[in-house]
């Protein structure tokens, strides 16, 4: 065709100054969102910090938010991928009292080793979501209903294995949410090396996976964001990764063992998310059912692995919680799937499905962790702090509506 | 003389990294039937969308002047509260609902008492069906009728809110010639009831045929305003020549066919509609499609040809099944989609809004989304590969994007239409089957699908190609199936095939005699 077509507008340098820079941030895409969601948490943490006065980020307190909030992040993750792939999930609160049951019994009446016990709770928890799997994907009943049923169903069943407490289990089993990684590179004053080190391995893998993924980019010509943005960006990261590091090198503990394994799961599932044919055949049938199918994707197999994966997801967030507790409860996991859906949404995933990011969920939940520990370090009496969270989910996602009309991209 | 009921003046409107419309003037006079033409992505929607306040005042530059004042509408209300109705490009009914319904949606025809008062309603709905020429029932659901009277159904609703100046964006792309002489005829009514209509267009001999002027728009700038009854009338090359910005000599391209072994063959093929399993929807249909040949497949709606082709393809429509599929020659089961993909097959759907496109997500990942087989290794996907299969693309079928990041949901009608194109084009099949590939598409762009297409059969693929409009089969086919009421009742070589005798085909009932 002839030239003229090709002219995607090219603006002359003036033209291009007047177009707003809400708009031109626009252009870049989700991105722009994924940072409001950033900065709204940097925006509660020092808000907390100013009003706790500075309690908030003492080490002590950081470390513990990470213990207290990791089932949150944990079941966000799985959670997400549900809601991205337009499910719902309200049985994983059911299921992680269930599959702490079936972990703290094979320890205690079965006198397994806690390393076998976990892994009978991960086949439990992959077996629960085979279960509901099969009835959402191969039956076609909706999600909501097939949760619903089961939220009932092991709850049910957590009562009857566990009657009201199992107690009595093995310090190492234990350990696992209240314990840290052994310092062995001993201190440097009184930070532990082994934190240090861990902060920094991260933040130069982190580096360098942008800086080569931005090399790419622009070998190929596509569009990637200017150097400005991009060096802004990683000062900011790296400024955040240091904080956490320092703070948390002070702790009682050095680095949490939860926040190991959250942070290998978040690598995980982005990459999973990000960069495999499964992770875009979720994204795809999230965004347009028919459509995937009508591409050969298989709706039916992505439908129940999703589950299989949360249902597996559940029973890490079963062994975190029943380790913290120190003994299965049959009452745990109490609203934990609505915990993990407010993350979720807060961090911007659609109800409707195909949008939502794993980064977003985790960040939702850090934003609710850090709205719990700020308000019960300030003593906020616990009936209003649940009214207080439910407001903000509400203006979170109506914030996040409202900016993105303006923006002209309804 | 110049009694204008509109003046749009200086319009632009931008999006993120695009300027849509720039210094955009239009003037409609009171009364007549204005069109608007320009290539995909020129800006016409987004035009339309200024006017009735679906971009609220504010969100653009420059003055609409209504019947002489300036109007600054708030949203769509504000516009239908002056008269101004627009019918969407992609048609806006709920399908569950009744026509009735539908009509009188945000408008509720209420009683005294402040209830729904459904007797005012159906026979109101009833009074406008007839002006529109509909002989359905009020209460008939929207989803049981066709798309023509859908069309005919939002008519109807324009026409209820007292409509002064009525906004057509594409009405006719989706309806067959039959369904389009009808509803033209029907603007042409209101018109001499003093309602002004704007038409939005790719149907170049519509336009011709409806409009008093006609204004084209290319790049988002307003280019000139043709008056179609002046002292030389317009003719289509003379629009042609507006838009693209230089003659077109050929609609269709040189194609000659070098036709080798046959690639697919359908034999006795019957479905059942997928819900009412005693309706035959295709009745013991065959056709054979060979290599390096372009197959025409025509038929009036209703005649099941997309249902033949979705049911081949994976089993994705229809209900009890039977017949058989020989893919070179060997009998093959595709009994799902991925199996159809994996056996050499693709269809390109004509509704790409609910069957082609993820919206939602990006042009590159909608482009790969049939094949990232192709792309990716060990269930990694090679992103770099991706964006530039999707870049190549991007230049090959000129899809207006300012990149291939951008989601498929900002693009404009048309170049949505080439990303449907575009994945199934990457996913490399041995038969391609098109369904009413140009839809949408402006003529220069239509010239380079069908460029692909035959580059597609010199390759060696067979391409099958659906399509409602006839010229267009007749153009590009080497041979021309007809199929009515479920069954083949033609086969048309290219040497022999006319406009008549393929209607006479379309039109053939079930016991052989034409209708
Ligand atoms: N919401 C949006 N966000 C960003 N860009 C948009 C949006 N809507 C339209 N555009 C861009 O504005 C330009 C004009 O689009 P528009 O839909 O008006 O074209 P059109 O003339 O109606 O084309 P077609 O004939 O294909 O329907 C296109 O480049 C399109 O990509
Ligand atoms: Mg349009």
């Amino acid at each position: 065709m002839s030239v003229d077509m090709n002219t995607t507008p090219n603006l002359p340098a003036g033209e291009r100054a007047r177009v707003p820079l809400s708009q031109r941030l626009g252009g870049l895409g989700g991105n722009a969102r994924q940072y409001g969601i950033f900065g709204a948490l940097v925006v509660i943490i020092l808000l907390f910090q100013v009003l706790t006065d500075g309690k908030l980020l003492l080490a002590n307190n950081v470390a513990s938010l990470f213990q207290q909030n990791a089932y949150v992040m944990i079941l966000a993750i799985g959670m997400v991928m549900v809601i991205v792939a337009g499910h719902i999930d309200l049985s994983v609160g059911s299921v992680v009292a269930f599959v702490g049951g079936i972990v703290a019994l094979s320890m205690r009446d079965l006198d397994l080793p806690w390393a076998v016990a976990i892994l009978i709770g991960l086949a439990a928890g992959a077996l629960v979501g085979a279960w509901q799997g099969f009835w959402v994907a191969y039956i076609g009943i909706p999600a909501f209903i097939v949760t619903l049923a089961g939220m009932l169903v092991f709850r049910g069943l957590a009562l009857v294995l566990v009657g009201e407490t199992v107690a009595g289990l093995p310090p190492e089993f234990i350990s696992i949410a209240g314990g840290s990684l052994p310092n062995v590179l001993g201190f440097v004053g009184n930070a532990d090396v082994v934190t240090l080190v861990i902060g920094a391995v991260a933040f130069l893998a982190l580096a360098f996976t942008q800086v080569r993924a931005r090399q790419s980019m622009r070998k190929h010509n596509l569009h990637a964001e200017p150097v400005g943005v991009f060096i802004t960006k990683l000062v900011l990261v790296a400024l955040g990764i240091g904080a956490l590091t320092v703070i948390l090198s002070f702790s009682a503990g050095g680095t949490p063992i939860v926040l190991v394994i959250v942070g290998v799961l978040v690598v995980v599932y982005s990459f999973l998310m990000g960069r495999t044919v499964f992770g875009r055949h979720i994204y795809a049938i999230g965004g347009n059912r028919a459509a995937a199918a009508l591409s050969g994707v298989s709706t039916k197999r992505v439908d129940f692995w999703i589950f299989v994966n949360i249902g597996v997801l559940a029973a890490v967030a079963a062994i975190v919680t029943t380790s913290r507790a120190g003994a299965a409860i049959a009452a745990a996991g109490q609203n934990y799937e609505l915990d993990a859906i407010a993350a979720c949404f807060i961090g911007g995933a659609a109800v409707t499905g195909g949008i939502g990011r794993i980064s977003g969920a985790i960040v939702g939940a850090l934003i609710m962790g850090v709205l719990n520990m700020g308000l019960s370090i300030m003593a906020v009496d616990p009936a209003w702090q649940q009214a207080i969270k439910g407001l903000v989910l509400l203006l979170a996602v109506a914030f996040d509506l409202l900016n993105k009309r303006r923006a002209g991209t309804r | 003389m110049n009694d204008h009921i509109l003046e749009m003046r200086g319009i632009t409107k931008r999006f993120p990294g695009v300027i849509a419309l720039q210094d955009v003037t239009l003037a409609v006079r009171r009364g007549e039937v204005h069109a608007i033409c320009g290539e995909n992505g020129a800006g016409k929607s987004t035009l339309m969308k200024v006017l009735s306040g679906v971009y609220p005042h504010g969100d653009y530059e420059g003055d609409i002047v209504l019947d002489g004042k300036t109007v600054e509408f708030r949203g769509i209300r504000d516009s239908e509260a002056e008269g101004v109705v627009i019918i969407h490009q992609e048609l806006a009914l709920s399908p569950y609902l009744s026509i009735a319904e539908n009509i009188f949606l945000g408008n509720e025809q209420l009683s005294s008492r402040g209830v729904v008062d459904w007797n005012r309603t159906n026979a109101r709905a009833a009074d406008l069906l007839r002006q529109v020429g509909l002989t359905e029932r009020p209460d008939t659901r929207v989803m049981d009728i066709g798309v023509g009277k859908q069309q005919l159904v939002e008519i109807a609703k324009a026409l209820s809110k007292e409509v002064k100046l009525l906004i057509l964006d594409e009405p006719t792309a989706a309806l067959n010639d039959e369904d389009s002489a009808h509803l033209l005829g029907l603007i042409r009514g209101l018109r001499d009831r003093g309602i002004t209509s704007i038409i939005i267009s790719h149907k170049l001999n519509e336009i011709e045929a409806i409009a008093d002027s006609t204004t084209i728009i290319r790049d988002g700038r307003t280019i000139e305003t043709l008056e179609m009854h002046g002292a030389e009338p317009v003719s289509e090359e003379r629009i042609i020549r507006g838009m693209v910005g230089r003659s077109l000599d050929n609609r269709f391209p040189e194609h000659t066919p070098s036709i080798g072994a046959e690639v697919l063959r359908i034999e006795d093929w019957t479905v059942h509609h997928p819900v009412d399993q005693s309706r035959l929807v295709v009745d013991g249909a065959s056709i054979t499609v060979n290599r390096g040949e372009i197959v025409g497949l025509a038929g009036l709606m209703g005649a099941g040809r997309t249902e033949l082709a979705m049911s081949v393809f994976g089993r994705s429509y229809g209900s009890r099944i039977s017949g058989r599929v020989f893919k070179d020659g060997k009998p093959v089961h595709l009994h799902t989609v991925d199996q159809a993909i994996k056996s050499g097959l693709a269809y390109a759907t004509e509704d790409r809004k609910h069957y082609g496109l993820n919206l939602i997500d990006t042009v590159q990942h909608n482009v790969s989304a049939a094949a990232l087989d192709k792309l990716s290794r060990g269930g990694v996907v090679d992103r770099r590969q991706e964006g530039t299969v999707a870049e190549r693309f991007r230049k090959d079928l000129n899809i207006k994007t300012h990149t291939v990041q951008a989601f498929v949901g900002k693009l404009s009608g048309g170049n949505q239409q080439k990303v449907v194109l575009s994945k199934w084009i990457y996913a490399d099949p041995d038969v391609l089957i098109l369904d009413e590939p140009t839809r949408g598409i402006d003529v220069g762009a239509k010239y380079e699908i069908y460029t692909i297409i035959n580059k597609l059969a010199e390759q060696g693929k067979g391409v099958l190609v659906i399509s409602s409009e006839l010229p267009e089969l007749l153009g590009i086919c080497d041979r021309i199936y007809t199929l009515s009421q479920g069954r083949v009742t033609g086969e048309v070589p290219r040497a022999e095939a006319t406009q008549e005798r393929l209607m006479q085909y379309m039109t053939m009932e079930k016991d052989g005699k034409a209708s």
